[in-house]
């Protein structure tokens, strides 16, 4: 192979005495891709962070750029050593152009005036060499998700990086929009960048990795090259332990469904959501599966109130409900896992025994309005033991937890109610593989335990692997369902023929 | 890799001391934060009585810092109920001349008179209860209809009284404005004004950390569509919180109303609004909402008043106290950020 163009030795970084990485050896390629994993916490953004040039390594390491030594240091450091970053959250000023945001910081001017001309001309090749079908002028704000990491993509290429990190790109990309990234990745490396990628995701490591490289506590745990890249040997990797069987479903609704406990009858909100019907029996995990943008979401939200239906009815064990806020929800047993947990489910700032109490502070309060602090503490401790959440105790702000356990402290906030009925909306997006085996076991026993569960999710082989059968949504209606029989196990091919409209062509 | 079992082993035991120093860290931390600005005020406090040879720490003194804290302190008291759910409540002072301008026109009426202080004080939450269902139910920023009724309430405070000052020398519970209480006959006492201020801190404290209503306050602050998503009736949270703005600047009017035997619409309260989010912010609680605490508050509350109290022991000209106060403000919350830089949130 040619000589490496990113080398990392050594390379160490502490925060007030925590390890947070522990003398790293990092070699990257030109011309390859480069995934690299690890649980939440292993060390990954920590690294970035080390690239981009936000933190400053411990003394001791060396970083080589195609041999030569540098400090990467101050927020454009990374940018000067010719290291771009694309982070999970686009970094883009929606309010801006393509060509302006592509400039930002690198404005071109003219005698003092922006030549704002000269900077879309200036961006039209790129565009052209990534495929882009919008203009430099379009305003970022009117460009779908997948048009923006375009977008940023070529704010790297413009800055000649070449090195070009990805931290979970496809987080919110439609299954078309991933698919083009990837041939876009595979262009990029073919032109002789060096790509590394980060990822959760297994299907994504597989498809684009030539290597991959295995974080755990802030160590690198091992380097795997293309042949020898294995799913359980990564999870074996990064959870430090054997996972013998990652989706968990020991609930039978066969041997005997329960009563229907949630009912959706035609719920339309007038844009997203057209008409939709669904039912969720006792003890059943139901997928809710569609593209990006189908309108799933959506529904949910209609279901719990917290957007204005325009026609439709919700039964809750056979008897109609009328719920317009959330706040009724809950009161009839309907709870809603958010999918930004961060944006829309946590309080960041607060205790994570707060966070867990919320939804029932009123219900457990002395004389109707005095928190009951004994309750609340003996509640938070039973969820930390039950769910097996990992901080140093109930009083830590949930701001400070990984993933995994955030996503933990909320579904106890959910569980502290005791629903009849739980939608989760993506369960395990953004965490760790370990903590992702977890949920999934706390979601089979609560359908055990004859809880109606209804799973959102992207992910397909998470919604064969927990559901007993999937609906499908499509373009804000429902396009089908796939159930799983004695003999027919679900397939990712029958989903997405029903999320794609692609079963009308196989009937024609 | 044949040492699995040891490193793992010992990457757990790494991990057990690296807790436990975390959580020896974070108690610091939290003991650093839970102290806030109070060794700013103790300083302040000590250099005074040395500077001024003395006569800060005296009975006397003390008790007039505690008056002229007072008011400040209850107007604050309500600002940080507002500034937790990340709102700004601007009308405090307009609020405050009006209520006292109602409380003192009444109070000259023989056969109401005595009804004049819960009049003022309902006048205060009527108006507090205008701004939040603004706020709340026409989802008009806070910035805009606090600023608003700061002018609206203001002309109406004048209209009270017909733009002249009100006179009561007769007015009922004079005590509260003047008097004392005395703790021990002769050697300790603290002014009424001073007992209603900590009183009012105290109930705050009660309901911001005690009751299912604070922990909804901190939530709405922290996170408006979570708290939104969890089922908590943010706008019944946000009026609330402007109705308590409201009422403790109506209670602030009837102190002063009680103070001075008199009330002027126009000059009465103006820019005490930026005296109670000053106290506010030096106390530490954050603009964006969902932190703070109202003991920080009142110590901000505290530090304004020393400084005020302070500055004239030493002989400062009126002029230079302006500019001192204003450096002091900056340089308190400029220290604040670079004692909170590394935590979560700053």
């Amino acid at each position: 192979m040619n000589d490496p163009i990113l080398e990392m030795r050594g390379v160490s970084k502490s925060f007030f005495g925590i390890k947070a990485l522990r003398a790293v050896d990092l070699t990257v390629y030109a011309g390859e891709i480069h995934a690299l994993m690890g649980e939440n916490g292993a060390g990954k953004s920590t690294l970035m962070k080390i690239l981009s040039g936000a933190y400053r390594p411990d003394p001791g390491g060396e970083i080589r750029i195609e041999g030569q030594p540098v400090r990467i240091e101050g927020p454009l450091g990374g940018r000067a050593a010719g290291i771009s970053i694309i982070y999970q959250e686009l970094s883009l000023a929606p309010n801006l152009t393509v060509a302006e945001n592509i400039y930002l910081g690198r404005e071109i001017s003219s005698s003092g005036l922006l030549a704002r001309g000269a900077m879309r001309e200036g961006v039209g090749p790129i565009l052209q060499r990534l495929g882009a079908d919008f203009l430099p002028s379009a305003l970022v704000a009117h460009l779908s998700m997948g048009q923006r990491q375009l977008v940023e993509i070529a704010r790297a290429l413009h800055a000649r990086s070449k090195i070009l990190i990805m931290d979970e790109p496809t987080t919110a990309l439609s299954a078309g929009e991933s698919e083009r990234l990837f041939a876009l990745i595979r262009q990029l490396r073919a032109e002789g960048l060096a790509i590394i990628y980060i990822s959760h995701r297994m299907d994504e490591v597989y498809a684009l990795g030539d290597r991959v490289t295995v974080l755990r506590d802030g160590r690198l745990v091992g380097s795997l090259d293309k042949a020898d890249i294995r799913a359980d040997t990564i999870v074996r990797l990064m959870v430090g332990r054997d996972v013998s069987s990652f989706y968990k479903k020991e609930h039978d609704p066969d041997g005997g469904r329960g009563h229907p406990v949630l009912a959706a009858i035609d719920m339309a909100d007038g844009q997203r959501v057209k008409g939709c019907s669904l039912t969720v029996h006792a003890g059943e995990v139901v997928g809710l599966a569609g593209l990006i943008g189908a309108g799933r979401t959506e529904l949910a939200l209609l279901i719990i109130g917290a957007a204005t239906r325009t026609s439709g009815r919700v039964e809750v064990e056979g008897h109609e409900v009328d719920i317009r806020t959330p706040g009724e929800a809950l009161e009839a047993g309907v709870a809603y896992l958010t999918e930004d947990r961060k944006a829309l489910g946590l309080f960041l700032d607060m205790s994570c025994l707060d966070n867990i109490n919320l939804a029932v502070l009123g219900h457990d309060a002395k004389l109707g309005c005095i928190l009951d602090r004994d309750k609340a503490r003996d509640r938070a401790n039973k969820a930390f033991t039950s769910l097996n959440i990992r901080a140093a105790n109930v009083g830590v702000s949930a701001g400070g937890l990984s993933g995994g356990n955030q996503q933990k402290v909320l579904l106890s906030r959910l569980l502290a109610i005791a629903p009849k009925i739980l939608i989760l909306d993506e369960p395990t997006r953004g965490v760790d593989v370990g903590a992702k085996s977890e949920i999934y076991s706390i979601i089979d026993n609560l359908a055990k335990s004859g809880t109606a569960i209804l799973v959102i999710s992207s992910d397909l082989p998470e919604i064969i692997g927990i559901c007993d059968r999937v609906i499908v949504m499509r373009a804000g209606r429902i396009a089908g369902e796939v159930a799983r029989g004695p003999d027919s196990p679900l397939t990712q091919e029958d989903i997405m023929a029903l999320a794609t409209g692609m079963e009308h062509l196989d009937a024609g | 890799m044949p040492d699995n079992g040891a490193s793992q082993a010992k990457a757990a035991s790494g991990a057990t001391n690296g807790t436990a120093a975390e959580t020896g860290r974070q108690r610091v931390r939290m003991l650093i934060s839970a102290l806030g600005m109070l060794p700013v005020l103790l300083i302040l406090c000590i250099g005074f009585h040395v500077l001024s040879e003395g006569r800060f720490f005296t009975g006397q003194n003390l008790g007039i810092v505690l008056q002229q804290a007072a008011v400040n302190t209850v107007l604050a008291a309500g600002m940080t109920f507002v500034i937790l759910t990340g709102g700004i409540d601007l009308s405090v002072g307009s609020i405050l001349a009006a209520s006292a301008m109602a409380g003192l026109t009444l109070s000259k009426l023989p056969e109401f008179g005595a009804l004049w202080l819960p009049v003022s004080v309902l006048t205060g939450l009527g108006f507090g209860v205008v701004n939040g269902a603004l706020i709340a139910l026409l989802r008009l920023p806070p910035f805009i209809v606090t600023l608003g009724s700061l002018t609206a309430v203001r002309g109406l405070a004048r209209l009270l009284g017909a733009d002249t000052t009100v006179f009561n020398p007769a007015i009922p519970y004079a005590f509260i404005g003047n008097g004392s209480l005395t703790l021990i006959p002769g050697v300790a006492s603290i002014p009424w004004l001073s007992v209603i201020a900590l009183l009012v801190i105290l109930v705050s404290w009660l309901v911001l950390r005690r009751t299912v209503l604070g922990v909804h306050i901190y939530a709405v602050g922290g996170n408006e569509s979570a708290a939104r998503l969890a089922g908590i009736k943010v706008w019944a949270v946000l009026i609330f919180v402007y109705g308590v703005s409201g009422l403790l600047a109506g209670l602030g009017g009837a102190m002063q109303a009680a103070r001075l035997y008199a009330a002027n619409g126009l000059q009465l309260g103006q820019s005490y609004e930026l005296d109670a989010i000053t106290a506010v912010i030096l106390g530490g609680t954050s603009f964006v909402g969902g932190i703070g605490s109202i003991w920080g508050t009142l110590v901000g509350a505290l530090i304004i008043a020393v400084l005020s109290n302070g500055l004239i022991l030493v002989g400062v000209s009126d002029i230079w106290q302006y500019v001192i106060k204003g450096l002091v403000i900056i340089g308190a919350v400029a220290l604040d950020r670079y004692r909170l830089q590394g935590s979560a949130r700053t």
